[in-house]
């Protein structure tokens, strides 16, 4: 009885010290994580969207689910970014970031997340992939890779990942189309 | 046994790495290049010298029947803190370590030298196998992170190495690249040592 009765104390004390140094360090780097959580968002904000003088990362319209950045200049919108992502990466879940104009045409795409093969899949993470969605629209493009006849190159080695990525994108803006009309709705809008 | 050979035996006698064979989950996972490898080893060292320092500390009070519990808490309570700040200094870094850093928690070297070291030997020559044990770790993960580096990608901590023409070899960088590096390595390893006898 007696053992079980230390075995306790001491096992219970080391649990509380430790509890207390780690809520300790929680509070002191809290700053600094909030500080690089924003400033991650901001950098992927920025590749997308056009010069704005509003903190996009805070004017956020959240439609269906989805959480639209908003970027405005003088107050009207001149871009919207919205993260869409899949399943379907080779390496599983892939996040991207898109940036549009108002008008639904693609300014820039980033990824911000993907476990794909470095050297082949991960590619999609370069500019050269990622710049070929530029200036796209949903309409009167076909939004899938050359392979099964669309209009995105693949990467040689890799035709996952640029299918996902492409079926992603897509999605996204649909959603988008979508809800166009409410989180532009009511507001001066600068195409 | 001397203080300094206290510290050299991790670093070549009893490599935790290429000798011991511990710790192969985030050496294979984590060295495809260099900075990983630099990064991995620091983080690792750091918790592997705190919490030597402090199991050795609580060896008198700590019974036996709850020690292994104890230095658990001890070591998950280190690589939370780190875990912490990197993620709030070295964004970069905690990216590219992911998942690897709240596994140090769970790498057998650290436990292994608190288990066979700090809770045997006073807090002074734990301090010293910490350092030794932790600069072996990262010496064995920086040699393979150069190695991968340089052939599965071409550079050295991100500097050209072989010009433009350089057909990177891939595998070098993918999971198989790991295990045909660390199999050559050890083995060389082992060459070495009978040597010296």
């Amino acid at each position: 009885m007696k053992e079980i009765v230390k075995l306790l104390v001491v096992l219970t004390g080391v649990c509380v010290v430790a509890g207390l140094i780690l809520s300790f360090v929680n509070e002191v780097t809290r700053d600094a994580r909030a500080y690089q959580d924003r400033l991650e968002m901001l950098n992927a904000l920025n590749m997308v969207l056009p010069e704005h003088d509003n903190e996009p990362d805070k004017d956020i319209m959240d439609v269906s689910g989805v959480s639209y950045y908003v970027s405005r200049v003088k107050g009207s919108i001149n871009g919207i970014a919205f993260i869409t992502s899949t399943e379907k990466g080779y390496g599983g879940l892939i996040k991207i970031i898109v940036g549009v104009k108002p008008c639904g045409e693609i300014i820039g795409i980033g990824i911000l997340q993907q476990k794909e093969t470095p050297g082949l899949g991960a590619k999609i993470e370069g500019a050269r992939f990622r710049d070929q969605y530029k200036g796209k629209t949903l309409a009167g493009v076909k939004w899938s890779v050359k392979k099964d006849g669309g209009d995105f190159d693949q990467i040689s080695g890799a035709t996952i990942s640029p299918r996902a990525v492409t079926a992603a994108v897509k999605d996204g803006l649909e959603k988008f189309s979508v809800n166009k009309a409410k989180i532009l709705g009511g507001t001066d809008v600068n195409q | 046994m001397s203080i300094s050979k206290e510290f050299i035996k991790g670093i070549w006698k009893e490599n935790p790495i290429f000798v011991l064979v511990l710790g192969m989950c985030p050496t294979l996972a984590v060295t495809t290049n260099v900075e990983n490898g630099v990064g991995m080893g620091l983080a690792a060292t750091f918790v592997l010298l705190c919490s030597n320092i402090v199991v050795s500390l609580v060896r008198s009070i700590v019974p036996d029947r709850v020690r292994i519990p104890t230095y658990i808490v001890i070591i998950a309570s280190f690589v939370t803190v780190v875990d912490l700040v990197m993620s709030g200094y070295f964004r970069e870094l905690h990216h590219s370590l992911g998942l690897f850093i709240p596994l140090i928690v769970v790498n057998c070297i650290i436990l292994g030298r608190a288990e066979a070291f700090a809770s045997k030997n006073s807090v002074f020559s734990s301090i010293f196998d910490a350092l030794g044990m932790g600069v072996g770790f990262t010496f064995a993960l920086v040699l393979l992170g150069s190695i991968r580096e340089l052939f599965g990608n071409g550079t050295i901590l991100g500097y050209p190495i072989f010009g433009g023409g350089y057909e990177p070899v891939l595998v070098m960088i993918l999971p198989p690249g790991a295990f045909l590096t660390l199999g050559l390595l050890t083995g060389l390893f082992s060459v070495f040592e009978k040597r010296k006898r």
